[in-house]
């Protein structure tokens, strides 16, 4: 059973200002997980173009997880396509390796916010899933916090780089990164963190914050 | 891959200033940095084989294909 999640983040910063920053992510201070990041392939094809990295990162594990999870390096392959007459920047991930233990899969599209054509609203969507059996809640629940936790490192790591990049555009009011306006949807409270309650939850699709919980 | 470091940085260096002045701007020849990208894949390819990495995996083409994940009907 694939659990899947979708989540909505507003960066203040435009478009052209985002697909820019995002080639630059890496390192930033919430980036130490991620140990490299190469270029695999890049091809522009009619007018759009398509890219492909190879990233490494260290991921910790549960102790009960080291059973299923040898390694703590998880190799991850990111595809993407930009589509500057629409302005469009779609990404979408997965990892390699361990498939069966747990896959995660994130696609995330980057587009000019309707609100403000200043502003960006990044939609993620992820789907976590476990094959292992007996274990696979267990697996997915800790699939869901890590896809919280990286949502919150992905979103402040952003800004933090968009900021140096970019300090004209960041508001004055504000200590040197943005803040990202969050949609809140349905706020899931913590039943995420806790397989038991996951199990209860019969919506297909939940709400995951990409706010900071402290 | 760490033995491709050099070669990352330049090529990194010329695609960021290639997608931001050109690309972005409607101009598709990518030619700029072709023959940077070149030697820093060939470095990557190389020290993936060195290193045993087998990445079939890797070249699969999903996104844009019929293989993405599908959002679950409400």
């Amino acid at each position: 059973m694939v659990k899947y999640f979708e989540s909505k983040t507003v960066f203040h910063f435009s478009w052209d200002q985002v697909a820019q920053g995002f080639w630059k992510r890496y390192p930033n201070p919430e980036s130490t997980h991620v140990l490299s990041e190469d270029t695999i392939y890049r091809e522009v094809r009619g007018n759009k173009l398509f890219s492909k990295r190879l990233l490494t990162k260290t991921n910790r594990v549960p102790k009960w997880g080291e059973r299923f999870i040898g390694s703590p390096v998880v190799k991850i392959v990111e595809e993407s396509i930009v589509d500057p007459q629409a302005k469009t920047l779609t990404t979408y991930t997965r990892n390699l390796g361990y498939a069966k233990v747990m896959s995660l899969v994130e696609k995330v599209v980057y587009r000019q916010s309707e609100e403000n054509p200043n502003w960006t609203v990044a939609e993620r969507s992820a789907w976590v899933d476990s094959q292992v059996m007996g274990f696979g809640r267990a697996i997915q629940a800790f699939g869901i916090d890590r896809f919280k936790k990286n949502c919150v490192k992905m979103v402040s790591g952003f800004n933090f780089v968009l900021a140096s990049m970019f300090p004209a555009a960041v508001l004055p009011a504000s200590h040197g990164v943005s803040t990202p306006v969050m949609t809140r949807g349905e706020k899931l409270k913590d039943a995420a963190k806790k397989a038991s309650e996951l199990a209860k939850s019969k919506a297909n699709t939940l709400y995951a914050t990409c706010e900071p919980s402290s | 891959m760490e033995a491709c470091g050099q070669l990352k940085e330049d090529y990194d260096a010329c695609f960021n200033v290639w997608f931001s002045q050109k690309f972005l701007k409607g101009d598709n020849n990518d030619s700029m940095c072709a023959q940077l990208l070149k030697v820093y894949k060939q470095c990557v390819e190389k020290s993936m084989k060195d290193h045993h990495i087998d990445l079939k995996d890797a070249d699969i083409e999903i996104l844009g294909t019929e293989k993405e994940a599908k959002v679950p009907e409400k």
